[in-house]
């Protein structure tokens, strides 16, 4: 019997529970790394999609078989986002005092993310369907590809380029602001929602329930906003 | 309130979400609706929500990162799809991503109140 058959050849139901018991397993040693080694680069989501990518090539499983338990996880992606409303509710008066700079600042993100997208994939000699397909990379997945696909991107590719653009919000957050000298949790939480959305965002969320509250906002607001703008302006970058 | 409520309320917001979705076309995904839901509703009720609930939403939000794992790890299997074009791909998405986050939080910072300063970590 050759080792790298044996997950399918013991029980039916042993697969699915090896792939939350892996996914568990690599998040939380992935924690552990990030307390003992102070860089960013120590992200645990950033090393579990290393350690699990690699095991389920050696292990020969599919991206199928692994999904089959990693969707019990993926599941609770939705109450999660839901669950936003809550340091929502919390923040109406912190919302209420600032709520034109979060909104001049919602918007710069929106247009600055989607046009800048555009026009450095077009600089560099990429493709327009490419260029477009960066356009809604901030996006959460599920707008991005519905973006994409209405405005003539490839919607995988922006799928794709949302989660990396995710990974490298949560990397990037904490030492970009920090070189900025901004350490102001509200602030922290918008950026991260408008430019990396949920994955961007889980960086911070758990630091400050501010953080976690104009996260949220940002999530839904830069979905819809860019929902809104990206077919109007998406006309006027092709003829530019 | 118990854990059992709080995790129905949550999935009963979704529910209307995407039920509200399936109906009105919008593009935008269903438990992002239902997030908006359920902040109306404390507002129109004027009142905090339950301590369980509270309990409930920061304990999903505090794994958030953990939620997107099988995600990413699909991504994996379409990073061919970068090949293509990998050089104005990367330095789009480093610079966009890196501009927007600039930006964002310079104006957020520059002109939002300021917190009270203590740590208020979920």
């Amino acid at each position: 019997m050759n080792w790298t058959t044996l997950p399918h050849t013991l029980s039916p139901g042993i697969v699915p529970l090896f792939a939350i018991v892996l996914t568990l397993g690599a998040y939380l040693f992935g924690v552990e790394v990030q307390k003992r080694i102070p860089n960013p680069l120590a992200n645990p989501v950033l090393i579990a999609i290393v350690i699990i990518g690699i095991t389920l090539r050696l292990l020969h499983l599919s991206y199928q078989d692994y999904f089959t338990g990693a969707q019990f996880i993926y599941f609770l992606l939705g109450p999660a986002t839901v669950a936003l409303a809550i340091p929502m509710v919390r923040a109406l008066e912190h919302m209420r005092r600032g709520f034109w700079p979060m909104i001049s600042a919602l918007l710069a993100g929106s247009l600055i993310g989607l046009i800048s997208g555009y026009a450095i994939v077009r600089l560099l000699g990429g493709s327009q369907a490419v260029a477009l397909s960066m356009a809604p990379k901030s996006l959460t997945t599920p707008i991005a590809i519905a973006v994409s696909a209405s405005i003539g991107g490839i919607p995988s590719l922006s799928a794709v380029l949302a989660i990396i653009g995710g990974v490298l919000v949560a990397i990037s957050i904490d030492p970009v602001l920090r070189w900025l000298k901004i350490d102001e949790p509200s602030a922290k939480g918008l950026a991260a929602g408008t430019a990396g959305s949920g994955l961007g965002a889980s960086r911070v969320i758990p630091q400050h329930t501010l953080s976690a509250a104009f996260a949220g906002v940002a999530i839904g607001a830069n979905g819809i906003l860019t929902a809104v703008l990206a077919p109007i302006l998406a006309p006027l970058l092709k003829h530019w | 309130m118990s854990m059992i409520k709080s995790i129905f309320i949550l999935l009963l917001c979704q529910l209307a979400g995407e039920a509200l979705r399936a109906v009105t076309h919008i593009k935008v995904p269903g438990p992002v609706i239902g997030m908006v839901l359920l902040v109306a509703f404390y507002i129109l009720r004027r009142r905090e929500p339950p301590p369980a609930l509270q309990r409930a939403s920061d304990g999903l939000l505090s794994w958030l990162g953990l939620l997107f794992v099988p995600a990413g790890v699909g991504i994996v299997a379409n990073l061919e799809l970068l090949r293509s074009a990998w050089l104005p791909i990367s330095i789009a998405l480093i610079g966009s991503t890196f501009l927007t986050l600039v930006t964002t939080a310079w104006i957020m910072h520059r002109f939002g109140p300021r917190a009270s300063m203590q740590n208020e970590g979920l």
